[in-house]
């Protein structure tokens, strides 16, 4: 069973470029590692005195004591040891993401991390991003989708370098598919990288992969108090892109019923409200971006 | 289900832990999961269960040390506890506060053999 989405073998993490469908998936997450291990067994005292007595050993000692027989002895129990771990559970994941923000900090990318519900308009964002910008930024995609070549393909269309993350089950990518997705795409110095991550905004809250910025995408015909249903991935994101505004005069949605949710669960968040059908409101975008990927040089 | 790749991160790191000190079998293992964490309590055991088969945790006890939520007012700085991150400070109605505590995803101690 694989460790990040508990799918088996067959539905594996898989890192390909459009054209690459038939080459041979690769499966690299840690599994256990076999470790023999021996059973349990009872700590029935075996030693000859008729004193019944409990006593629990949670350290590694050797000891004796005096039975009121006036019996003398010492014993060695098998030992209980309690060990002291105080561990984060994601500690490897945030670890991981620390090493992909340092790589991309060296090599000067503004990496994005693109989250929201599936179908809010996160790929034809960015296919629209590609073609608008004539070579203004340098662009690289990743794409995370459980299944399917499809929007690598789409991104390849509108002219931009992209590897596809091919989940499997998994529900979100993780630091680690990030780290051999930026091998497999030899991402530019100076450049700005995409992060598509898997349509969710439940599990990719907590996964960190590296991105100096998280993207959190809505469409104005979800409902307006997502934000306050799935506060972890709002809390998370430094920019919500409201899109589909196109739509509003044909639906009930009050935007700033939206941004007055979205501000309980995090007072710094910034909105730019778009279209990416129309364009309206995309102008926002493009100065947010190139204002962002500026500050995110002179860093350096 | 991100529940599941936290119960394998879970057995890695205890799977590590047990080769680091040189014993075999674990009789418990304690975990802190704060009420704010992003895990779903049940769907975390369920996850367990599947997750430990055959490896060092398979007759483990599992104790979960569930921590309550609790916010900082940033304007006020009144101390509450919470159920999720987007209450408002009782004293002065502010919603912008920082979550202290409940965030937590820790293994804690083995005991181990």
């Amino acid at each position: 069973m694989c460790g990040t989405c508990g799918c088996s073998d067959e539905n594996s993490v898989t890192i390909r470029k459009p054209g690459e469908e038939n080459s041979t998936h690769q499966h690299e997450h840690d599994h256990g590692d076999g470790l023999v291990h021996s059973h349990s067994h009872d700590h029935s005292d075996e030693h000859g005195h008729g004193q019944p007595h409990n006593h629990t050993h949670e350290d590694n000692h050797v000891h004796s004591h005096d039975h009121s027989d006036g019996l003398s002895h010492s014993h060695d129990h098998s030992h209980a040891l309690e060990i002291k771990i105080e561990q984060d559970i994601l500690h490897k994941n945030d670890k991981l993401a620390e090493r992909n923000r340092g790589y991309f900090e060296a090599k000067n990318i503004l990496s994005m991390n693109m989250v929201s519900s599936p179908g809010s308009g996160k790929t034809s964002l960015l296919e629209k991003t590609i073609k608008d910008n004539n070579g203004a930024l340098d662009f690289f995609i990743i794409e995370g989708d459980q299944q399917t070549m499809n929007d690598a393909e789409r991104i390849k269309a509108a002219g931009a370098p992209v590897v596809q993350i091919n989940t499997g089950q998994g529900c979100h990518l993780d630091a680690d598919m990030v780290n051999r997705a930026v091998k497999a795409l030899k991402v530019n110095d100076n450049s700005v990288l995409f992060i598509e991550n898997v349509g969710n905004l439940v599990c990719p809250a907590m996964f960190d992969l590296g991105e100096s910025k998280r993207v959190v995408v809505i469409s104005v015909t979800e409902g307006e108090d997502k934000p306050i249903k799935y506060p972890a991935m709002f809390s998370t994101s430094d920019i919500c892109i409201i899109n589909k505004i196109d739509l509003l005069p044909y639906l009930d949605f009050d935007v700033e019923k939206l941004r007055n949710y979205a501000l309980q669960v995090n007072h710094h968040l910034e909105f730019i409200e778009l279209s990416v059908k129309t364009g309206e409101g995309i102008e926002k975008w493009y100065e947010w971006l190139k204002n962002t990927s500026t500050k995110n040089q002179s860093k350096s | 289900m991100h529940e599941l790749s936290i119960a394998m991160s879970i057995v890695e790191i205890a799977e590590e832990n047990v080769k680091q000190s040189n014993v075999t079998t674990v009789s418990e293992i304690e975990l802190e999961v704060g009420e704010l964490s992003g895990v779903v309590f049940e769907a975390l055991e369920f996850a367990m269960e599947e997750a430990v088969r055959d490896t060092v945790l398979k007759d483990a006890i599992r104790k979960i040390i569930r921590i309550p939520g609790v916010a900082k007012c940033n304007e006020c700085g009144f101390e509450f506890g919470t159920e999720d991150i987007y209450t408002p400070c009782p004293k002065c109605a502010s919603f912008d506060s920082e979550v202290i505590k409940g965030k937590e995803l820790r293994v804690k101690s083995l005991i181990a053999e």
